[in-house]
């Protein structure tokens, strides 16, 4: 029962593990002024323009969210449109009750949270592939309870009730709704992976049993994670919701077609890092921009192309590219080092 | 009386889920993927008996060989070209491989047959029925399909256990490094699984769109539940849990649509969200394959 000393320990001193202090500084500053510029642009370009950055906006935080759920906790969800159409259909309520919709999104995104924490202990009794499956039955079973619910226009869709009247401002309002859902998904995201709790999702990302062994919480870290992420899809999906002044149909609110746009961005542009999902809705933002009119063989090819990168370029667009370059926007890593 | 003839019909329409749960146990057992193009495989199984019948005038009956035939083969080319390659890159790949592919094959069948519905009748066979007593009659088709299901999770069942190849499946799924140095190529232990699986899954996604009289593209994304709900249910690893689960699933769908037209789906993943919360590990859960 002696502690045993390692010979050498007191001569040679331990290596410095550090995370670039530099990097650090020069990606925020980068970041804010990009939000910054974003933010101005309500006063400088068409509301046609940020109109599409709406979209753009709301991409980036679902692949953001999706990101953080597999690529660092391991959970490969089908399932984030549960919370996406609660995230809209939410708001419908609490805007019923006379909340505005930008406040009425940071209360469904609560709301939410509080929805996913049970229901994480149902999920959660399932792994890898089944887990996949057991999200989407979970937003399966959500979506037919929803549209069981006359008042929030049951299987039709509805409009909310009510949003501001000056067209101008509104869409100005809506944009930069969208652009903080945004900017908060991925420095949340960037917040998360340094804090202690980061530290812990990286290791079970790369193993979760060694992860486990070493003193991680796993469950802990992963039902964090779960909830989080539910709460980040619950305020794009607000934010789908306000942008198109409502809820067209549940089916597409609540649609498998979401964890498939999920899943290309992030696969796209890189799993496990943070820069990944921002690139990977751009690529996928510009692509449907440009090609969405060609129909259904659009849709062909961004499956054949989530297949082709998984295969070929398991680290997607940004994950290839640091890896050469070692450059990073958000840097999570600890190196060690001098 | 008609909540007996609700059960019945229930137990038979299991019969379908069953067959096609049946292959993504067994690809899970083997390979550790979890198939998510499992039900968009069945519906394609389905387009091809359709088209192969009204197209090129194949009999009806053989459009199932045809269907089996077929997918099997693609089995074969997206094990070699796609899944063998992914199950080297982790865990995550082959998912992700497999849903990809269940994004091309729906838009696929869109883009060449549109959203209508591809008829596949089996004629006069489609209404014929027993009457048992009472109110209680039963179709000879939906019979029909159950029995085929227990066919096919028997001679699966023999397979595994009583013949070389489905002793080496076996011991694939058991461990694959000790199986290689053994002598066997696992690759083509991984191939054979698969063929198999996409094989049975077809004939199942061919007896269920001769059920429903025909086949839309993106009916794969309910199917695919109902799979995973099936195989999740009976317990992973057990072909006759997988039969329990399928008619489990079957007599939960049949009771919610006899209860109201809308509840089908939302009784049958309540009964699956039940057994996950109170037996998680299936009515026959054990933890290996068969």
């Amino acid at each position: 029962m002696t502690a045993q000393t390692v010979p050498g320990t007191e001569a040679t001193a331990l290596p410095a593990v550090h995370r670039s202090r530099r990097a650090t500084v020069l990606g925020l500053t980068g970041t804010a002024a990009v939000l910054l510029a974003m933010a101005a642009l309500p006063y400088l370009v068409d509301s046609g323009v940020t109109g599409q950055l709406v979209k753009l906006c709301y991409l980036v935080a679902l692949a953001s969210m999706w990101n953080l759920l597999t690529g660092y906790a391991g959970m490969m969800s089908m399932g984030q449109q549960a919370f996406i159409g609660l995230g809209a259909y939410l708001l419908f309520v609490v805007n019923d009750h006379g909340v505005n919709v930008y406040a009425g999104t940071l209360v469904v995104s609560a709301l939410v949270a509080l929805l996913a924490w049970p229901l994480s202990y149902l999920a959660f009794r399932l792994r890898g592939g089944y887990f996949a499956v057991g999200t989407w039955v979970i937003a399966e079973v959500v979506r037919l309870i929803v549209v069981r619910f006359d008042s929030l226009g049951a299987a039709s869709g509805r409009s909310l009730s009510d949003v501001t009247a000056d067209p101008v401002l509104r869409r100005a309002f809506t944009y930069w709704l969208a652009l903080a859902v945004m900017a908060a998904a991925v420095l949340g995201t960037y917040a998360m992976l340094r804090s202690r709790l980061g530290l812990g999702l990286q290791a079970i990302r790369d193993d979760d049993t060694a992860a486990g062994s070493l003193g991680v919480d796993v469950t802990r870290g992963k039902r964090t994670v779960y909830i989080a992420a539910a709460a980040g899809c619950a305020a794009a999906g607000a934010v789908i919701c306000v942008n198109s002044l409502g809820v067209a149909s549940p089916t597409q609110i609540f649609g498998v077609q979401y964890s498939a746009l999920m899943v290309f961005m992030v696969i796209i542009g890189g799993i496990g890092t943070v820069e990944g999902p921002v690139i990977g809705a751009l690529a996928y933002f510009l692509l449907d921009k440009y090609f969405a009119q060609s129909g259904v063989w659009y849709l062909v090819v961004v499956g054949a192309v989530a297949i082709a990168v998984s295969l070929y370029l398991p680290r997607g667009l940004w994950g290839t590219f640091a890896q050469r370059t070692g450059w990073a926007v958000f840097p999570v890593r600890h190196t060690v080092g001098r | 009386m008609t909540w007996l003839s609700v059960v019945v019909q229930g137990m038979l329409l299991g019969g379908i889920f069953a067959m096609a749960a049946a292959g993504l146990s067994l690809v899970f057992g083997v390979m550790r993927i979890a198939n998510l193009a499992h039900g968009d495989l069945m519906i394609l199984g389905g387009y091809v008996a359709s088209v192969t019948a009204a197209h090129y005038g194949v009999p009806v009956p053989l459009t199932i060989v045809v269907s089996m035939v077929a997918v099997g083969a693609l089995g074969y080319l997206v094990q070699r070209s796609m899944l063998d390659r992914a199950m080297g890159l982790g865990e995550l790949a082959p998912m992700l491989v497999t849903f990809g592919i269940s994004v091309v094959i729906p838009n696929v069948l869109v883009q060449v047959f549109s959203n209508d519905a591809q008829p596949l009748s089996v004629g006069s066979l489609g209404t014929a029925s027993i009457h048992v007593g009472g109110d209680l009659s039963i179709g000879w088709f939906p019979l029909i399909t159950l029995l085929a299901a227990v066919a096919v999770l028997t001679v699966l069942q023999l397979f595994l256990h009583r013949t070389q190849p489905g002793r080496i499946v076996r011991a694939t799924a058991d461990d694959r490094a000790v199986v290689r140095l053994m002598g066997v190529d696992n690759r083509r232990v991984y191939a054979l699984t698969t063929v198999i699986a996409f094989g049975t899954v077809a004939l199942a996604g061919v007896l269920y769109t001769m059920r429903q009289g025909g086949v839309t593209p993106y009916e794969g994304q309910l199917t695919v539940l109902f799979a995973f709900e099936t195989v999740i249910i009976g317990g992973l690893g057990s072909l006759w849990g997988t039969l329990a689960g399928g008619m489990v699933l079957g007599v939960a769908q049949s009771v919610g649509a006899q209860i109201s037209p809308d509840l089908p789906l939302l009784a049958g993943h309540v009964v699956f969200l039940l057994v996950l919360v109170f037996r998680p590990q299936g009515m026959f859960g054990r933890s290996v394959l068969a």
